[in-house]
């Protein structure tokens, strides 16, 4: 691989991880802040007033880190994958400009209101603002992955004489038939990382005996919406996901499952290190026959391995795919129990006594960052060697003319830069949570 | 016709974007001289605290529109002016931290760190903003197929070989800055009373005459360095309207700044910025990227564009996402009017 193309490679992959660590928070809370509004405006409980400002806060906070890293997202299209920008450009620019137009703007407009009213607007005022906020970053989660899903699936285009592709429907475009599974699979995934987040704080909170009446609050609604978020990232929307990945990529499905060949009546491989030289499982634990079950509805259905595609079509780190994949799967299970567990505790009105329960609460916090973060790294490098799937190889995307000197001097700033912030993230955070909830009314002082 | 009306649109956003955060742009290059207290730099950041994120989103939604319309240009620009874009992500990052994070801790360090970092970004940014604009006038050697690369400087001349600072652009950056400082310190005025306001005043002046100064000997650079734009005005002479408004408005500027009729000032800096983007534009047209290599090589409205029915199908979003916007824009900017209350 020319350097140039790796450092372009490793510069996208990790500002967009680094940057998502932060939306799929601030997406999904804003689901759950819009409740806790919605809960302190009907009963007019003080508990749930604080319990707002106070996740007003540390949503503000990530708000804030999403934005910054999510500037150079747009920007890394034109400087790192001009080819690509120039290429597909007719198509996908017609979602992100949207994006821009129709969410951006609503997002930061209510913000301010939300951040900065807290005096000069009644609540009613602040709910509405909390639930523009809310569709703002659910539009603009939409039309973010309405350009993934091109990539993934690309639809809606004809090719121009120069080889430039060209949107030919808008509709075809928004309604992309990937998208579908996708979006409801990803928003879903925001709100479980919310949902342990705020459970996780509130276990924080009630095991260290601080304001133990808003912990339960945050328990509590963490708790169920945890419990819903988790079961629907398995069902339905997982499955679908899986589905038409091996209808449409089946390559990327095969090298999931480590399936090196083409068999009936393929068994769900649980463990196991995949050895590309000899092109087996190590170590394997496998569920008889359940691959084809899954995917196939059907005991012995023939389903494609590696040695079914040329091996140029193969994604370029089967390996790393293949784990990212598994390491998905694996942590959803424990995540779905976990709120399994926790809900019945709930429900026989135990949870806030059961010590054990609440550790293990506030201790799986990272697990749902690490399953979000393993299954874009599923999406995205199971898309390898393509950049446009089927259209356009990454080789052929990045920019002609940016060498690798550079390309290697801002990765090193990049990193250099998101370490820091990373760290001030972290710090604010904590402050935040050591002032806790309860207290003054107003947030702090910002000015 | 379409290519035009996009051409139009893209430059409408980027001119309300450098109107926008434009005035929180200077208000960050005068912060440091103007507001000496910690209240008072509590009060000059809260007269942007609620509206900055907006503004800011003015360039972002400007991009994705440039990416829509002329998604050639896009990636010939972005990756030409590579290590520009990337110190300007890096600028942006560090000013939107500063603009968030200064209040959360109550540390005289760590308050002097955001201080220095926000006007320090400011600055830079306003500086490159202005380089940026430099470069498009003064035009770039373009491939036949359209890309180029420059680097971030050479021998600091507009030749043949030019970096991304030339004495043109540099000449182009220092002019924002000071547009940018009266403008922004004409904001801060307006939203401040008492001393504050004062020494506000006292920097708008300063500002307003060397940004009098400062665009007389810019308006002469262009002529010199890009005669296409002259040939331009030459074949259709109603394009004079926006530097004689510009005229007037930086005119209107000095005198109400004189007057200390803040608003007023304000709103003469609002219009003197819009009609110096539409000037550069309407000189530019239909170029995006001028070749200076070779014409033909130039990344125009045709050339560039990404498709009839694309750019049709855009103009009924377009047009209503930007009512929505308008809409918003002026609930968030009427929700704090009038002077800062911390």
């Amino acid at each position: 691989m020319p350097s140039a193309l790796l450092y372009d490679r490793l510069q996208f992959a990790f500002t967009s991880t680094f940057h998502y660590l932060f939306p799929q928070l601030t997406m999904g809370l804003a689901l759950l802040l819009l409740y806790l509004r919605s809960r302190a405006l009907a009963t007019g409980d003080e508990q749930y007033h604080q319990a707002s400002r106070f996740w007003t806060k540390i949503f503000a906070l990530s708000f804030a880190f999403g934005v910054v890293t999510g500037i150079p997202l747009e920007f890394q299209f034109g400087t790192n994958w001009a080819k690509f920008s120039n290429f597909a450009g007719g198509v996908i620019g017609q979602v992100l400009a949207m994006e821009g137009m129709f969410a951006f703007f609503l997002e930061s407009s209510f913000l301010g209101i939300l951040l900065f009213g807290e005096k000069r607007f009644s609540q009613r005022v602040q709910w509405f603002a909390a639930l523009m906020l809310f569709l703002g970053s659910w539009i603009s989660g939409y039309f973010i992955l309405a350009t993934n899903a091109w990539m993934q699936h690309p639809v809606a285009y004809s090719v121009a004489p120069d080889g430039r592709l060209f949107v030919d429907s808008l509709s075809g475009l928004l309604t992309n038939p990937w998208l579908f599974w996708q979006y409801t699979h990803n928003m879903t995934a925001a709100v479980v990382t919310a949902s342990f987040v705020m459970a996780a704080l509130g276990a924080f909170y009630l095991l260290s005996g601080q304001h133990t009446a808003q912990a339960r609050i945050f328990i509590r609604t963490g708790v169920v919406a945890g419990a819903i978020a988790t079961v629907l990232m398995g069902f339905p929307t997982g499955h679908g996901n899986a589905r038409q990945v091996f209808e449409h990529q089946p390559i990327k499905g095969a090298a999931f499952e480590g399936l090196f060949k083409t068999e009936r009546g393929v068994g769900l491989l649980l463990i196991g290190q995949p050895n590309i030289e000899t092109m087996t499982i190590d170590n394997p634990l496998i569920i008889p026959d359940a691959l084809s079950v899954v995917v196939y509805d059907e005991l012995y259905a023939e389903v494609k391995g590696l040695d079914a595609f040329p091996r140029s079509d193969w994604p370029d780190n089967l390996p790393l795919l293949y784990y990212s994949y598994h390491v998905m799967v694996g942590l959803g299970t424990i995540l779905v129990s976990v709120m399994g567990l926790a809900l019945l505790w709930l429900w026989r009105g135990r949870l806030f006594t059961a010590n054990w329960l609440l550790w293990l609460l506030m201790l799986s916090v990272p697990f749902p960052y690490i399953a979000t973060t393993a299954g874009w790294m599923t999406a995205e490098i199971g898309r390898q060697p393509w950049l446009v799937y089927g259209l356009l190889r990454t080789a052929d995307g990045a920019s002609p003319l940016v060498h690798s000197g550079n390309a290697l001097f801002t990765l090193l700033g990049f990193l250099g830069i998101y370490s820091v912030l990373g760290l001030l993230f972290l710090f604010l955070v904590a402050q935040t949570i050591r002032h806790g909830p309860s207290g003054h009314p107003v947030p702090s002082e910002h000015a | 016709m379409m290519e035009t009306f996009w051409y139009c649109a893209v430059t409408l956003m980027l001119a309300v974007y450098a109107v926008l955060d434009g005035f929180d742009f200077g208000l960050g290059i005068v912060y440091p001289f103007v507001a000496k207290t910690d209240t008072e730099r509590r009060i000059a950041l809260a007269a942007i605290g609620p509206v900055w994120n907006g503004n800011e989103v003015w360039l972002i939604a400007a991009g994705g529109l440039l990416f829509f319309a002329f998604p050639k240009a896009y990636a010939a620009g972005f990756s030409g002016f590579y290590l520009a874009l990337i110190i300007v992500l890096w600028l942006l990052i560090a000013r939107g931290l500063a603009l968030e994070l200064r209040s959360h801790l109550n540390h005289t360090l760590w308050r002097q760190f955001w201080d220095v970092t926000f006007a320090g970004a400011s600055m830079l940014l306003a500086v490159v903003f202005g380089a940026a604009l430099g470069n498009l006038i003064r035009g770039m050697p373009l491939s036949q197929d359209g890309y180029f690369f420059v680097a971030l400087w050479t021998n600091f001349m507009t030749g043949p070989d030019p970096g991304i600072l030339d004495w043109f652009t540099i000449l182009m950056g220092v002019t924002s800055v000071s547009v940018l400082a009266f403008h922004g310190a004409n904001y801060l005025a307006m939203k401040t009373e008492g001393q504050l306001r004062g020494q506000a005043c006292r920097a708008a002046r300063l500002a307003g005459a060397a940004a009098a100064a400062l665009a007389g000997l810019t308006l002469i650079a262009v002529l010199f360095v890009q005669p296409s734009f002259r040939l331009n005005y030459a074949a259709h002479p109603i394009g004079y309207v926006f530097p004689l408004i510009g005229l007037v408005a930086l005119m209107a500027a000095l005198g109400l700044r004189r007057r200390d009729r803040d608003a007023g000032a304000f709103y003469a800096t609002s219009l003197l910025i819009l009609t110096m983007l539409a000037g550069a534009a309407w000189g530019s047209y239909p170029n995006i990227l001028i070749a200076t290599n070779d014409p033909a090589n130039s990344l125009t409205v045709t050339n560039a564009t990404a498709g009839a029915y694309g750019m049709h199908v855009g103009l009924w979003w377009f047009l209503i996402g930007f009512g929505l916007i308008i809409a918003y824009q002026v609930c968030a900017h009427r929700a704090f009017w009038g002077k800062v209350q911390l």
